[in-house]
Order: C-alpha cells, then structure tokens, then sequence
C-alpha cells in the first residue's frame, strides 16, 4: 500500500503588495493589492510504505508548504492527495491520529510545564491506553536518553534536549508516517547523529515510514533511500541519491604537491591528448581534474614517472557541491 | 476525548500555578479594584440615596460581584489566538486530533477557574470585610448567578474567538483586540450599570452581546431583576451563546481555506 499518493498537487497563496512610500501607504488603506504566488506547481509522486523519503530544495521552494498539505494542515487550491488512505484536509482529526509530526522550528510541547506533563497531555489527546503509553513511554526515553529531562519545564531544556522530546511527543501514539520538517536545524554534531540512528531504527523496527525535509544533506546520505529535489515549486528529481551522484558527479580533482618547481605548462605538455584541465597553485602544487570516462591512473602513470612528487590528494566531489550546482543551474540535465 | 479537554483545563490550571508571584498580586489587585470603585462612586453619590435606580449598598454589591463575575469570564483569548496565528504555531495545532476552537475555550476555562477559586474568593472575604457588600441569603439567587456567569464566560469567550480569527485576514488586528476589551468592559456593565446610561444609550447597547456578558448576571445577583425577568435574562445569554456560534463556525471555514501559515 502507498504511504502517501501525491498528483497534480498545487498550492496557491495570495500575498498581500505593500506600496512605497507614504502615499502607497495611504491606498493602501483603502484598496490593497495582492498578488498570486503559486508555492507549489502541479507536483506528483508516491511514497510506499516503509521508505525514508527526503525532501529536498531551496529555501522557498515550496518543501514546507508540501509537507503542511500533507499533514492536513493547509487546503491545497487543486490536486489530488491521500496519506494513509485518507484525503488530509477533509478528515483531519481522523486522519492525525496515524502521523506524526515534528517542525524543527516550533515547539509543540507546552512551554512552561514538565515534559512528562505535556506526553501525559497528549496520551490523552491521541486516546492512547495506559498500558501502551506506558511501554511506548518507557522505549522512547530508554532510546533517546530523555530520563534525566521528564520532569523539567520544556522552557529550560537546551535546543538538543528540546527535540529528542519532540520527536518523543510525535511518537507516542505509534503514527504510521512520521513527517519531519527539518528536525536537525541548529543541533550539534552528536545529537544530529543521535537522531538519525533513532530514525534510522523506528524505521527499522516499526516500519515507520518518514519523510524529512532538510538542508543539511548527510541527513540524507545517513538516512535516505530516496530524494525528491523540489525547486520554484516543481519537482526536479525523483530517485535515489547514488545516482543523483553518478548522474552529477561528473569527474574527481587530483592535487599534487611536487619536490621541485614544476610550471603548469610542463604538466599540460605530459598529459598531452588526455581530456584533463590543470591549474597551478603556486610553483610547488598544482591540481587537474579528471572526468568520469578517464582512469586516474592514465594521469598518474605519466606524471609519476617524470616528476618528484611529496604527496597527492583525490577528491571526489561531494555531495553538497553537486546539489548547490543543482539548484544553481535549475535544472537535474547535466 | 472529553478526557483530553478535562486535562487542558486542568495543564492550564497548573501553568497559572507555576507563577507565583502574578497569583498574590493578583488578589490584592482584585481587593483595590473593588476598593477604587467603592470609593469613586460614594464620591459621586454624595448625599444622594439612589442614582440610577442603585442604592449605595446595592452598587457597593454590584461592583463587588461584577469583579467577581470578571475573574471568572475574562480571559486573552483573542490575544493568544492572534499570536498563534501571527508566529505560524496554529501549524502545531492543526496536526493534533481536537478542534483548535474547543481547546482554546477548555483553555480559557482553565484560566477562569483559576481566577474564581484562587483570586476572587480569597479577594471577595476581604472585600466583604473592608467595603459594606450585601451578598443576597436565597440560595436560589446564588445558583442562577453561577449558570449565569457560565454564560457569560460563554459569551465573552465566543466574542475572543471572533476577534482573534480576524488575525487571518488582517495581519495585525491588535487594534481591535485593545477596542474589543474597552467595548466589554465598558458596554458589559463592569465601569458603570447600563442603566446610568442615558436611554437611548442605554437602548442601543441592549442590542449588542455586552451586557449580557457582566450587567444581566450581576443584576440578578443584586437583586433588580427578579423573578419571571431573571429566566428573561437568562433567555438572552441562551440566545447570544446560540447566534454568536454562526460568524464563529463561517469564520473558522473560510480561514482554512486561506490558511497562511507564516514563516515558510
């Protein structure tokens, strides 16, 4: 069964146009002006039951507005869209009882009360049996560590605490579908991987399937089977991240570091007929760049021989570049 | 799921608790509220026996449980509503399985529980003491005063709903948020009894939901109204309780629909 079914799924807004200046102001006052802006363009996909599902794009791309759809939230203005066999926005107090829901950047802990307060809160806004609540309670704060935080008033927890109770909150009524709406943003490194181990083994052990949005990309390459890249509100990639990789990462950046000065153009001479560009950095380094279709060894055999060589470096190019080339060309055709 | 609305009023309860200074200031503020009025109007009166058809004894009374009947309805709905709306965190809301308008009202109910137990009581015996209030002896009257002060909460809660929703269509409505609050207190009976209104006022205000809101509760509590003219009263709240819930359900449909959810 699909998780979630997506087609043709668009979202429009109304923005409100602020005129310049103080006569704008003033008709303002009387006659506003407003302009459409479509967030979300006519987008489709489906997500099988199980899968870890990244979403990802640009800031402003539309990524928030989907996942809001999704979870009920907002009305789209046209499409169709079923999550869990429901359509989010009709049946939403049904429909919320299977998901989950985390925003990186809201609370939805009640601030000035103990955390154990705010789960036993909603243990019974979710219907959730005392037997259950109490061994689903007992799995979360044994695996994200939340023992030492139960009785603490959410408004003195660090960001790191803040969330691991967060993502607690979301779960304890066993969702089928998590959705995660960048829930790494402004953690540290050691929490960031305490998260996605614990995402990566709810996955695991109850088949929960999740869907993220973030900008930090090793939260998809720790977690991922598949991304979907949305940019200006269409989506431009649908698939998995290794052959995003293959497809983007056309080539590897080979740095040299020579005994002696050796001038770029003494370089260019030896690898002469090979596909390759070098530059030099000063008169002791210098880098080449190797496309996909040529070995590294073709390059290294020629320049290994003629030239003292201290010490080589190879980069392959990493994620990040490739999704910051992305977005800058528009575009998924290389 | 009548479970989890009984637990927002009691979390509510407890986050009132978790401030204890703003608990003790609270009381003293309610006793010199009392106390400002009393004096105010003993001024005004003078030699006077009767202004307005109140005695000195009888608006004595009347302001002391227009206080009370305050503590327990006044609530910041509307404000908290708005601020939801404005930060994006009514998002939150919308992914739990409960109507966001019900919790809200759980929630202000929380708070004027609160308010009545641990404010106004203690607030009342030291009023009782230091001003001459005459509290009626028929248990009846006191009963109709708690139904009718339910209604009044009720009411007010309704009109705060109203107004903090205007925070969809307009992007800051703390304007009529602050109007709203001197329209209530002042139309509502609290400042000054309706009837000291000149009549035409006192007639064109007798069309808005205000003075059931505080002046209908209070005057059968004081005793003005009477008999068949208190299940009247009583009949008003009941029929602003039933027509403010249309503009609420309308307003609540078509700002799903145009739900903006600020901050990306």
């Amino acid at each position: 069964m699909l998780a979630i079914d997506v087609a043709d799924l668009r979202k429009q807004f109304k923005v409100q146009q602020n005129r310049e200046g103080l006569k704008g102001a003033l008709k303002d006052l009387f006659k506003r002006q407003h302009i459409e802006v479509t967030a979300v363009k006519d987008i489709t996909f489906q997500i099988p039951q199980g899968e870890i599902c990244g979403y990802i794009g640009e800031n402003g791309a539309g990524k928030s507005t989907t996942i809001k759809m999704l979870t009920g939230i907002l009305v789209p203005t046209s499409g169709k869209i079923r999550v869990n066999g429901y359509v989010p926005y009709k049946d939403r107090e049904t429909f919320v009882r299977g998901i989950g829901v985390v925003f990186g950047q809201r609370s939805q802990l009640w601030w000035d009360i103990g955390v154990i307060e705010s789960f036993r809160l909603l243990r019974k806004v979710y219907r959730v049996g005392e037997a259950d609540f109490r061994r689903r309670l007992d799995e979360l704060v044994e695996t994200l560590g939340l023992e030492p935080l139960l009785h603490r008033p959410v408004r003195k927890l660090s960001l790191g605490q803040r969330m691991r109770c967060e993502l607690a909150a979301a779960l304890l009524h066993q969702p089928s579908i998590l959705f995660l709406d960048e829930p790494t943003i402004g953690l540290d490194i050691v929490v960031k991987t305490e998260i996605r181990e614990f995402l990566k083994r709810l996955n695991r052990e109850h088949g929960t399937t999740i869907l993220l949005t973030t900008h930090d990309l090793q939260d998809i390459e720790a977690l991922c089977s598949r991304v979907i890249m949305l940019d200006d509100g269409r989506i431009i990639y649908d698939g998995s991240l290794d052959e995003l990789k293959d497809r983007w990462g056309k080539g590897r950046e080979v740095q040299f570091q020579f005994a002696e000065p050796v001038p770029v153009s003494e370089l260019m001479a030896l690898t002469g007929g090979l596909d390759v560009r070098w530059s030099g950095e000063n008169e002791f380094a210098a880098k080449v760049w190797i496309p996909k279709t040529l070995n590294v060894s073709d390059v290294m055999s020629r320049i290994v021989g003629a030239k003292p060589i201290r010490d080589i470096k190879i980069q392959e190019t990493n994620t990040d570049e490739i999704v910051r080339e992305i977005y800058q060309s528009g575009s998924v055709k290389p | 799921m009548s479970a989890a609305y009984l637990e927002l009023i009691r979390i509510r309860f407890l986050m009132m608790l978790a401030y204890r200074v703003n608990y003790y200031s609270g009381i003293i503020i309610y006793v010199i509220n009392i106390g400002a009025y009393y004096f105010t109007w003993k001024a005004i009166y003078g030699d006077a026996e009767t202004l307005g058809g109140f005695s000195v004894a009888q608006i004595t009374t009347y302001i002391a449980i227009s206080w009370m009947a305050r503590a327990f309805y006044f609530n910041n709905l509307d404000r908290e509503i708005a601020t939801e709306i404005r930060d994006g965190s009514v998002a939150v809301q919308m992914t739990r399985p409960y109507n966001y308008l019900l919790v809200k009202m759980m929630q202000g109910l929380g708070e004027g529980l609160f308010r009545l137990f641990l404010f106004m009581t203690p607030g009342m015996v030291v009023a009782v003491l230091l001003f001459p209030v005459q509290l009626p002896v028929d248990p009846m009257r006191w009963l109709v005063f708690f139904v009718m002060i339910w209604f009044s909460f009720l009411i007010n809660s309704q009109v705060n709903l109203l107004i903090g929703l205007f925070a969809f269509f307009v992007e800051n409505n703390e304007g009529l948020i602050r109007m709203k609050r001197v329209a209530v207190d002042l139309f509502s009976g609290v400042l000054i009894p309706i009837s000291f209104f000149p009549p035409w006022a006192e007639k064109l205000i007798g069309w808005t939901p205000f003075p059931a809101i505080s002046y209908l509760p209070s005057s059968v509590f004081t005793g003005r109204i009477a008999g068949a003219e208190t299940w009247e009263a009583l009949l008003v709240q009941l029929v602003w309780c039933g027509l403010l819930v249309v503009p609420i359900v309308c307003m609540w449909r078509i700002a799903r629909r145009r739900l903006f959810v600020q901050g990306g």
